[in-house]
């Protein structure tokens, strides 16, 4: 009897303590916003089913536009195994966009930024933290939130420079052999992502 | 009708009568079932039908609990994932809004679902959100499709809407869940349907009790400049410059192909999560009530065993008695 209370008690135990654990930072927010047009019109033709939930209603909020122009931006960095970077307050932030290198201050003018495999520093205070990034998109809105979503994205120093020259090569190579519309695509943007990479490491 | 109740009321007096020549030839070594008739009209089941049963239900018991400890080490590897890719569609939303709402003529209706069964009923929310949001949205000039993913959905949606069925796609967790897997498949689907606005209907994963049925939207380019033009959610669109690309509308495709295959990311790592924790719980169910019927058994095993026992006795105990006196 009393093995299997002990046992009932690790089990209320364990299992308090996994959902402890388990807390999520992304959860539903105090007060969710949801868009009523739509549970209404839901309501009038399927009255039997509760209506199904919206991203906006797992969403925090967005802080409204400030009158005056803030004095750090809020950088959220996502990949899609991970948020690097999630409401960091930082200084400044230079994104690799299309167009070359853009930086980004607090009271930046709301854009849309397509991104080119390159560099992403985030300038806080003294430290600068160097990222490469595959590609992407960057928003800044009015607000000074920045969201920048890459595919993938490495620290520099994780970078093997022999292996860079290597795929150059290899891509540069294939891109003299390609036949087709694909093949010739594919071992274009090989050659870009290898001498963006190349150039970080030497630049 | 007197022949008939003069019959019944011979079968039960004919225990009474010749029960020794039926029990003896039952009772050698090779048949080892005894049919134990007691008192007048009383009939017992035979032990090792009962025994037999407590085996089967107590073999259930530990595949279901086996299953729920799978599902259990399943669910503890794909959660990390999911819970690092909600960050993912978070930036989309917070620039496009979030527009169910929206009235366009070209309807998709994503149905995530799973391949395998066993996970109560999440596979059947998503289908029933899936039909009603096809009447939601069904309309004069509108048409809405489906695209299918999970062999669950198929199998329901296939029965009364097969006409409405675009594209079906199936083990998709073959190999585990990246996002390089899913860009593909949401290429295909971008490739090979036309909509004007994409719904995606998933279980979100709340808890390991509750699975939140979500519907996420993503419109075409062209239905977000519509959007933008005509004000609300998207109308400070416009004020965002575009760097990069030619036109903005190259940027717009771009945008809203990005946005699909990461909001298909996080809804098939989402709906995966919930498969495994409704088939915990399932199972956990299922082994609960397995050991309930097993419990069940054994009283009435006891009781079969001990009454026999029991007639035994009064037999041998009579016969005694009636030698002696």
């Amino acid at each position: 009897m009393f093995r299997q209370a002990s046992r009932l008690l690790a089990r209320t135990t364990t299992a308090t303590t996994w959902r402890r654990s388990r807390a999520f930072s992304t959860d539903l927010p105090a007060t969710p916003t949801e868009d009523s047009t739509f549970i209404e019109s839901w309501k009038k033709v399927i009255p039997n089913m509760d209506p199904p939930k919206t991203p906006s209603s797992f969403m925090t909020p967005r802080p409204a536009t400030p009158s005056s122009i803030p004095s750090k931006i809020t950088v959220n960095f996502v990949l899609p195994y991970a948020s690097e970077l999630s409401t960091k307050e930082v200084d400044m932030v230079i994104v690799p966009a299309t167009t070359g290198q853009m930086g980004v201050l607090p009271g930046h003018v709301p854009t849309i930024a397509e991104l080119k495999p390159g560099i992403l520093s985030v300038h806080e205070g003294n430290d600068v933290t160097k990222y490469f990034l595959s590609s992407g998109f960057a928003f800044i809105h009015a607000n000074s939130v920045a969201d920048i979503i890459a595919v993938e994205a490495v620290p520099l120093d994780c970078i093997d420079p022999a292996l860079v020259q290597k795929g150059l090569a290899e891509f540069t190579q294939r891109l003299g052999t390609a036949t087709s519309d694909l093949e010739k695509a594919e071992a274009q943007i090989g050659v870009d992502v290898h001498s963006a990479l190349n150039s970080a490491l030497t630049g | 009708m007197a022949m008939a109740a003069l019959r019944r009321e011979g079968r039960r007096f004919a225990p009474l009568i010749s029960p020794r020549p039926i029990t003896a030839f039952r009772s050698s070594p090779l048949a080892p079932t005894r049919e134990d008739e007691g008192p007048i009209g009383v009939r017992y089941i035979s032990t090792q039908v009962v025994r037999n049963r407590m085996k089967s239900v107590k073999n259930i018991q530990k595949i279901t609990k086996a299953m729920k400890m799978v599902a259990a080490s399943k669910l503890r590897a794909i959660q990390t994932k999911a819970e690092n890719s909600r960050g993912l569609w978070q930036p989309f939303t917070a620039l496009l809004g979030d527009t169910p709402s929206v009235d366009v003529k070209k309807n998709v209706i994503v149905t995530v679902s799973s391949d395998k069964g066993l996970c109560g009923g999440i596979n059947s929310t998503s289908v029933k959100i899936s039909k009603a949001l096809h009447k939601l949205n069904s309309g004069p000039e509108n048409e809405t499709k489906y695209v299918i993913l999970g062999e669950k959905a198929k199998a329901q949606l296939v029965r009364d809407s097969k006409k409405y069925i675009e594209l079906i796609i199936t083990e998709l967790q073959k190999n585990p869940l990246s996002y390089t897997q899913v860009s593909v498949l949401a290429d295909d689907i971008l490739k090979n349907v036309e909509f004007d606005a994409l719904r995606i209907v998933f279980n979100k994963f709340h808890s390991v009790v509750s699975f939140l049925p979500t519907v996420s939207t993503v419109l075409s380019p062209e239905i977000v400049e519509r959007e933008a033009e005509a004000g609300g959610k998207l109308g400070d669109l416009d004020s965002y410059e575009i760097e990069g690309g030619e036109t903005k509308g190259e940027i717009l495709q771009n945008l809203t192909e990005f946005q699909f295959s990461c909001v298909m990311f996080n809804a098939v790592l989402e709906n995966a999560c919930s498969e495994q924790g409704a088939r915990m719980s399932a199972m956990d169910s299922s082994s609960r009530n397995a050991g309930d019927m097993l419990d069940r058994l054994t009283l009435t095993y006891n009781r079969t065993r001990q009454a026999s026992i029991t007639t035994e006795l009064i037999e041998i105990i009579s016969g005694a008695s009636a030698l002696e006196g």
